[in-house]
């Protein structure tokens, strides 16, 4: 179990700390965001899609009423917001499962992936703190040699 | 089909969280809505703090089965006296596409019938014309739970994309910000309820995008201003008084009908350049329904001089009248009925518009 909490003072925060974890992942991975609306989730999946594209301008709407928003070549990136859900056999429906493992899934909400939510993920808690956001990033040992480095360079950590 | 007798289409809408049916018949001129029929689900839902969509394809399929049968029914019609079917292809939640294709190759398989695969967004932008014949070229404000598009309708199938949002949905920043601060769903009409008598000028919240040229739309750092907002007055005061709600409300729907109505001022100067001879404005979707944004939004057509159309509630909101309507469009334009129809989830309505910078924009919203 690997872990790192950060402060985020400001949206710029937000976007570094983007920029840092998006070169530390890759397709078949599925990036877990919580934290209460608001929170800046989506903001942060934003920014790493954008960096993921290496284009800084990349629309990126909310997937709130779409459920998905896919990008990239064949659909690398899934983008999706469970907040509509009601349980994990809607998640199926929506073809997460197979999705999971495939593309990097960015999931807002994922909560309602029950079950379904993979072990392996990385998980990151964002809640707000004062004008900016605390971020709490945790998941298996491995992502802490992918990622520990990559924000050790370019954020400073909270503890 | 298409000789001298007008057209009599059957509709079928799946695209959102609503299944709907409708029969229309040609005019001259216009067209007149025999029946239309939507299974809502917004109130069922209400207690989830949004509406729960139906995603599974075969609970979709049952409800537009149940609408069709009603629809037929309410214009006294058998599919003997219809002449093709119009089925909204796309963007949308894939699952509604799929019932709503699936249902429509069904009925003109079994009858012969020709089949459009019908644009959602079309269906929107074209109203206007079957409820108060607004002649080309116009300009669009569409505005709702998943969408805010401006764009330049220049023909049955002549969509230009002048703006859009970049981020959230006028009407998600509407249910967010009713989730904010504890009002019940649909949060359109709750934050505006909940903003009669309010000073919007109590809280100064921010109008994103605003000091920046172009016509993008941005919601969700407004959102993210009113919950700063409701955190600051709930750590001051201990909760969140009933003027401190009134305010907020008022204030933010201050600052989206401000957005909305700048950036259609852009819009009219932009659209002018293209065409001169730009005829009217309109604006559908849900938020549309909203009576400060209204207001702000006939102050600006009369600015401009140019006529605006407001469809009633029912035909800005999402319906299958709409969809079949915009066949009769497309028809009438020589354009022929669809020979390969499949479910479009993304589907942007200005096919021939550069593709935006990078590759990301190709969601349902696009």
């Amino acid at each position: 179990m690997w872990q790192a909490a950060l402060l985020l003072p400001d949206p710029t925060a937000t976007e570094r700390l983007a920029r840092a974890l998006a070169p530390g992942l890759r397709p078949g991975d599925t990036v877990l965001l919580e934290g209460p609306l608001g929170a800046g989730k989506s903001a942060l999946a934003r920014a790493v899609i954008r960096a993921r594209l290496s284009d800084p301008l990349a629309e990126v709407p909310s997937p709130t009423f779409t459920l998905v928003q896919t990008y990239g070549r064949d659909d690398g990136i899934w983008h999706a917001d469970l907040y509509r859900l009601s349980g994990p056999a809607e998640a199926l429906e929506l073809g997460l499962d197979e999705a999971m493992g495939r593309a990097l899934c960015l999931i807002e909400w994922p909560d309602r992936l029950g079950p379904l939510a993979p072990p392996e993920a990385l998980r990151i808690a964002l809640e707000p703190a004062g004008e900016g956001r605390k971020a709490r990033l945790w998941g298996p040992a491995a992502w802490g040699d992918r990622l520990a480095p990559l924000l050790a360079t370019a954020v400073g950590q909270d503890d | 089909m298409v000789g001298q007798a007008p057209l009599t289409l059957l509709g079928i809408e799946s695209s959102c969280d609503d299944s709907a049916a409708a029969v229309m018949r040609e005019g001259p001129p216009g067209a007149r809505i025999l029946s239309s029929v939507v299974a809502g689900q917004a109130q069922l839902h209400a207690p989830f703090g949004g509406v729960v969509p139906e995603i599974a394809a075969r609970a979709h399929a049952e409800a537009l089965d149940h609408c069709v049968e009603a629809a037929l029914s309410r214009a006294g019609l058998g599919l003997d006296r219809i002449d093709g079917i119009a089925v909204t292809s796309g963007p949308g939640l894939v699952g509604g596409l799929l019932a709503g294709v699936m249902t429509a190759r069904g009925l003109a398989a079994a009858t012969g019938l020709p089949l459009w695969g019908i644009n959602h967004l079309a269906g929107h932008a074209l109203t206007p014309r079957l409820t108060d014949d607004l002649p080309f070229p116009y300009l669009v404000l569409l505005v709702s739970g998943g969408h805010a598009q401006l764009l330049l309708v220049e023909g049955a199938a002549a969509f230009r994309r002048l703006g859009g949002t970049i981020d959230d949905a006028p009407g998600e920043a509407f249910d967010k910000v009713a989730r904010l601060l504890g009002l019940p769903q649909p949060g359109g009409p709750a934050v505006e309820e909940a903003a009669q008598g309010g000073d919007p000028a109590r809280f100064d919240l921010p109008r994103p995008l605003l000091d920046r040229d172009g016509l993008e739309l941005s919601f969700s750092g407004l959102k993210t201003a009113v919950l700063r907002w409701r955190d600051r007055l709930v750590a001051e005061a201990g909760g969140l008084r009933e003027s401190d709600r009134r305010d907020l409300c008022a204030g933010f729907e201050a600052a989206v009908a401000d957005i909305l109505s700048a950036k259609l001022r852009r819009a009219i100067a932009q659209a002018r350049t293209i065409r001169p001879d730009l005829a009217g404005l309109a604006v559908a979707g849900g938020v549309a329904a909203n009576r400060r944004l209204r207001a702000a939004l006939e102050t600006e057509a009369a600015g401009a001089g140019l006529p605006l159309v407001s469809p009633a509630p029912a035909l800005c909101t999402d319906n299958a009248a709409m969809i079949a309507w915009a066949a009769i469009e497309r028809a009438r334009a020589g354009l022929a009925p669809g020979t390969d129809l499949t479910a479009r989830p993304r589907w942007p309505l200005d096919e021939a518009a550069a593709p935006m910078l990078g590759s990301g924009r190709k969601g349902a919203k696009a």
